[in-house]
């Protein structure tokens, strides 16, 4: 569904990845592993068309490096950014309908599925985003990217900072979002839960894929963990 | 409304736009030129269409391309659009002013204060720019198309991200602020004088209204612009000054005591500072202004 080839990004004059390849499959969800600054971040910003990048990335069969990130966003790609971009001055629910796309009709998702899964947020949903605390913040961004009906949901650090109960939340919406048939890439610093809910994962350092395969080969390769993945005093 | 054009152009896209007292004299020129050939009315309407495309055409070739070399350039483009804009509108129509006169049916005085005549065609620009502004802000924040375009101002990447074209909708913000200059310029100019100067003569002041009400402000800015001109109308009209003050609380000031000379000027001769004398004290006290929430 999405194929990445031979991806490079720059901020500026920085070179941040070199050569990145990956591939994510219908309704799988993957997981970017890896430290801090690693450019899993800068990845799923390339693919979105917020950070300048060359190389292919293909969607759907189309080409999408290079074009503005509206287009991409219209061709099916979703994303819900690190910062919980919300719109601070406007209620829940016009967050919600700045989800939605100008002309392109949402089948999968209502609003009060929305509702549904997240009850904290039909509560407050006359109420400035500004106010909702950090958890109901991120499930918010989350189901405005839902609304706009995207194929495949590119989630950056979703359960940073999150209480562990609004953690099990997100990780029940992860399922039920793979169950509607979306795919999600899933950049995550907590191992236990991209393990236990991705089909497969990849490592990056220094810009790079370093490893690629099934959550239970990586658990066995301790190596990887070892170099790639804890961090160490 | 020329302020709340600024406002909205400078609020939604962080420029400061020196050649929208262009647009007002556009629009001045345009209704003008319209209006020779079909009367007021339809001008009223033609002309600010006609400067808002102007104004789409403006950013899409030509600040959109300098946008990307940082606010320096913006700034320098607008400064040089305004002299272009002056010097095709030497060409066009020529240095001296044209006979853009206000409507016959509109040319009656309302009601008479203070010994200032209100002039039926000042209540009726009144009657139009606070409609305009009520539906601006019915729009910006009633329809999608609002929140779009409010959410734009703060998080442009993140409204992109999710699938609105947001160039566009610069594009159309500037186009209508353009317009709403245009629209001002309509109304204005054949109030005031319709000539080259006349960019000029506005473009200081809508800066201060801009700032006394507060940047970004939409309400702001018709509140300020609104207090602005009723103390200058009244001010010109008022033939008082410190001596009569003084008087007043019984003390009597003649040519002997000190500062005679300064005590004597009168609210009138003062009356074209008075502006920039409030916006002086508004940033000393108020420096976010009438109603802005941030610094200026």
């Amino acid at each position: 569904m999405l194929t990445v080839k031979e991806l490079n990004s720059f901020y500026g004059k920085s070179h941040i990845l070199h050569g990145v390849d990956m591939y994510v499959g219908e309704g799988e969800i993957v997981s970017l592993l890896g430290r801090n600054g690693v450019g899993r971040s800068t990845t799923i910003k390339s693919i979105m068309g917020q950070v300048d990048c060359t190389g292919s990335i293909k969607f759907k069969d189309r080409e999408l490096c290079g074009k503005p990130a509206y287009v991409i966003s219209r061709e099916g790609l979703g994303y819900v950014p690190e910062n919980r971009d919300i719109f601070p001055a406007i209620t829940v629910k016009q967050n919600l309908l700045l989800g939605m796309k100008s002309g392109i009709v949402n089948e999968r998702w209502t609003m009060d599925d929305m509702f549904d899964m997240f009850p904290q947020l039909r509560d407050r949903s006359e109420a400035p985003a500004g106010v909702l605390s950090g958890g109901e913040q991120q499930m918010l961004t989350l189901c405005r990217t839902l609304m706009g009906d995207p194929d495949l949901v590119m989630i950056d650090e979703p359960t940073e900072g999150l209480a562990p109960k609004i953690v099990e939340q997100m990780a029940v919406l992860f399922e039920e979002i793979k169950k509607r048939g979306i795919s999600i890439v899933l950049v995550e610093q907590k191992l236990t839960i991209a393990l236990r809910i991705s089909t497969r994962v990849y490592v990056m350092g220094h810009g790079q894929i370093v490893f690629e395969g099934t959550p239970s080969q990586l658990s066995e390769n301790e190596s990887v963990r070892k170099e790639w993945l804890e961090v160490t005093g | 409304m020329l302020s709340s054009g600024l406002t909205l152009i400078f609020s939604m896209m962080g420029v400061l736009n020196f050649a929208h007292a262009s647009f007002y004299m556009l629009g001045a020129y345009a209704a003008y030129q319209v209006g020779y050939f079909t009367g007021f009315w339809p001008a009223l309407f033609l002309a600010p269409i006609l400067v808002g495309a102007i104004g789409a055409v403006v950013e899409r070739y030509g600040l959109r391309t300098v946008h990307k070399f940082g606010h320096v350039a913006e700034l320098l483009f607008t400064f040089g659009l305004a002299y272009v804009i002056e010097e095709i509108v030497h060409l066009i129509w020529g240095r001296a002013p044209v006979d853009y006169r206000v409507p016959a049916s509109l040319d009656f005085t309302i009601f008479t204060i203070f010994t200032t005549q209100y002039p039926a065609y000042r209540a009726f620009m009144m009657a139009i720019s606070v409609s305009m502004l009520i539906g601006l802000y019915l729009m910006l924040t009633k329809t999608r198309i609002g929140l779009i375009v409010q959410a734009s101002l703060t998080h442009p990447d993140m409204v992109e991200a999710l699938g609105h074209n947001v160039p566009r909708v610069f594009m159309f913000v500037f186009a209508g602020g353009a317009a709403l200059a245009g629209l001002a310029g309509v109304l204005g100019g054949n109030l005031f004088i319709t000539e080259p100067g006349m960019a000029f003569a506005v473009g200081t002041i809508i800066f201060v209204v801009v700032v006394f009400g507060g940047m970004g402000s939409l309400p702001g800015a018709f509140v300020a612009s609104l207090l602005i001109g009723t103390i200058q109308t009244f001010s010109v009209a008022l033939d008082y000054s410190f001596v009569n003050l003084m008087h007043l609380v019984g003390l009597e000031i003649t040519s002997e005591s000190m500062f005679y000379g300064l005590s004597t000027i009168t609210l009138s001769q003062l009356a074209p500072v008075l502006p920039y004398m409030l916006l002086v004290l508004m940033l000393i006290f108020r420096p976010s202004g009438l109603m802005g929430n941030r610094e200026t």
